[in-house]
């Protein structure tokens, strides 16, 4: 075991000096959690809108759910994941078990709710506002749906970083369906798990450092992000 | 605006089918947590000129508005825009300015580009460059709306509402809050697009403001029609009691 003060100069020197297997690791984090942000704007936002501006049965139980769905523990994501992927599973013919495709839904399934609620409450404050003025204007359904994402886009924007923020941190769910595999599903957060345990802290640490910047600089956008839709008046 | 009962004359067919007047409501009533707040209230939209609406906070002028454009349906009674029910198509033809006017969160000329629904983008920007410029608001163009002062964003929201052409224009209380110069500006662009042929249905407190463009008068009090009249008539002599204790600053116990 390491001393303390030793190991942060360790993790600094690595990541002073681009350490090859840092920086892949590091990669293939920003890689899966970009995507599964990605793929989660393409569904949570129109979900979200959605349910922000119609008005159905049922839309209060469906709103319970999604607002549980955020606080989804990773790990029975990662099982439910698991289970679909794995041999015996649905899915299991697409063989995506253990590869960064399955990280990719897993935490897809994990921020899509993330999204869609954050979405679901600044289109329905902004629907209240808008309604009438837009239905005056001859806009329907689907253009009503298309302004207010538009015009809540900063808003959305912080969601999606929210979701970003929690993709990237999470480790449940990415252990269960990537496995951890060295130069082919080891992320940021299973890697800090196994180094620590093998007494490796330099590169735990190393990695638990550049999680910490990315919170930094996600707040930082999303300070930033507040004061350009306060300057033009989003707010 | 005048009775329901009285006979039509057929405006110009040149808008085809999207043609809205005249605008017809027969025997409005609209309830609201056990209260009516219109009740009975039929009345023809057509013509040319301002027919002025007036009548006491909470007569229901802004609701018999919503009424009008199909913001809201009626608990009985109905409204026609030329001889069928409000539909979105004809939407464009329809302009309402809100009491509190609501501009999106984006440029000013992108407000106004936004009512335009048909055309190419550049002509869109064309077009809505030109009504900013009718309103005095061509150098705000690239200004975002909503921190435009109140008196520029009510002309901005009456420039949205014209910049479509619309057939007939129903502003609620487009002065209020404005500085003398302002609201002269306003009134500058109601009486242009008067001139252009727009029919206007103009709800006001001011009583200088309804002489000064009014043809005639409609005066609500408490969810009815009380009175209706050619403006000279109703500011000489009203008929009404209501009318006379409005007129007067007297508040009506009835
Ligand atoms: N959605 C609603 N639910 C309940 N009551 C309503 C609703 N909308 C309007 N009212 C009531 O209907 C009445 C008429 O409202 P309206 O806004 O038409 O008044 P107004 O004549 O425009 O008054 P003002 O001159 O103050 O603008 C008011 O008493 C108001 O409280
Ligand atoms: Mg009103």
């Amino acid at each position: 075991m390491q001393n303390f003060g030793a190991a942060f100069g360790d993790a600094f020197r690595l990541l002073g000096g681009f350490d090859p297997a840092l920086m892949e690791i590091i990669l293939l984090s920003l890689r899966v959690s970009v995507t599964a942000v990605f793929i989660s704007a393409l569904i949570g936002l129109p979900l979200g809108a959605i349910l922000g501006v119609s008005r159905f049965r049922g839309r209060a139980a469906v709103l319970v759910l999604l607002n549980t769905l955020m606080g989804l523990p990773p790990v029975v994501v990662g099982l439910l994941v698991y289970l679909m992927l794995s041999n015996a599973g649905p899915l299991g013919p697409l063989a995506l078990l253990y590869t960064p495709g399955a990280m990719i839904i897993a935490q897809s399934i994990l921020v899509i709710p993330i999204v869609a609620a954050l979405a679901r409450q600044t289109i329905e404050d902004m629907h209240a506002e808008y309604d009438e003025q837009l239905r005056i204007l001859g806009v329907g359904r689907w253009g009503m749906v298309a302004t207010l994402l538009w015009d809540a886009r900063y808003s959305l924007l912080t969601a999606m970083l929210a979701g970003f923020g929690r993709a990237v941190a999470e480790v449940g769910a990415v252990l269960i369906v990537g496995g951890n595999i060295n130069h082919v599903t080891r992320v940021m957060t299973t890697a800090i798990a196994l180094e620590t345990s093998k007494g490796n802290l330099a590169l735990a640490l190393g990695l638990g450092l550049v999680l910490l910047l990315l919170a930094i600089v996600i707040n930082a956008a999303v300070m930033g992000l507040r004061a350009t839709a306060a300057r033009s008046a989003h707010a | 605006m005048r009775d329901a009962a009285m006979p039509l004359d057929a405006p110009p067919a040149a808008r085809g089918d999207r043609r809205v007047l005249p605008i017809t409501a027969h025997g409005l009533m609209l309830e609201r947590a056990g209260r009516r707040i219109i009740d009975n209230v039929s009345l023809t939209v057509d013509g040319h000129g301002i027919s002025v609406i007036m009548g006491p906070n909470g007569a229901g002028k802004s609701v018999l508005l919503r009424l009008l454009t199909g913001l809201l349906s009626p608990d009985a009674g109905m409204v026609r825009w030329a001889g069928r029910r409000a539909d979105r198509a004809r939407a464009p033809s329809v302009g309402l300015v809100f009491q509190k006017p609501v501009l999106l969160r984006r440029s000013a000329l992108a407000n106004v580009r936004y009512a335009l629904r048909a055309g190419s983008r550049a002509e869109r920007t064309r077009r809505a460059g030109e009504a900013l410029a009718r309103a005095g608001l061509a150098h705000l163009a690239k200004s975002p709306a909503r921190i435009l002062s109140g008196g520029e964003q009510q002309r901005l929201a009456l420039a949205r509402a014209l910049a479509p052409e619309p057939e007939v224009l129903l502003l609620d209380e487009p002065c209020a809050n404005l500085d003398p110069a302002a609201a002269a500006a306003i009134e500058t662009l109601i009486r242009d697009a008067r001139a252009r042929g727009t029919k206007i249905v103009l709800v006001t407190h001011d009583v200088a403001q309804a002489k000064r463009l009014g043809d005639d008068i409609t005066f609500i009090h408490d969810g009815r029609i009380v009175e209706r009249a050619p403006a000279g008539g109703f500011f000489d002599n009203p008929a009404s009691n209501a009318g006379r204790a409005y007129l007067e600053g007297r508040l009506l116990i009835d």
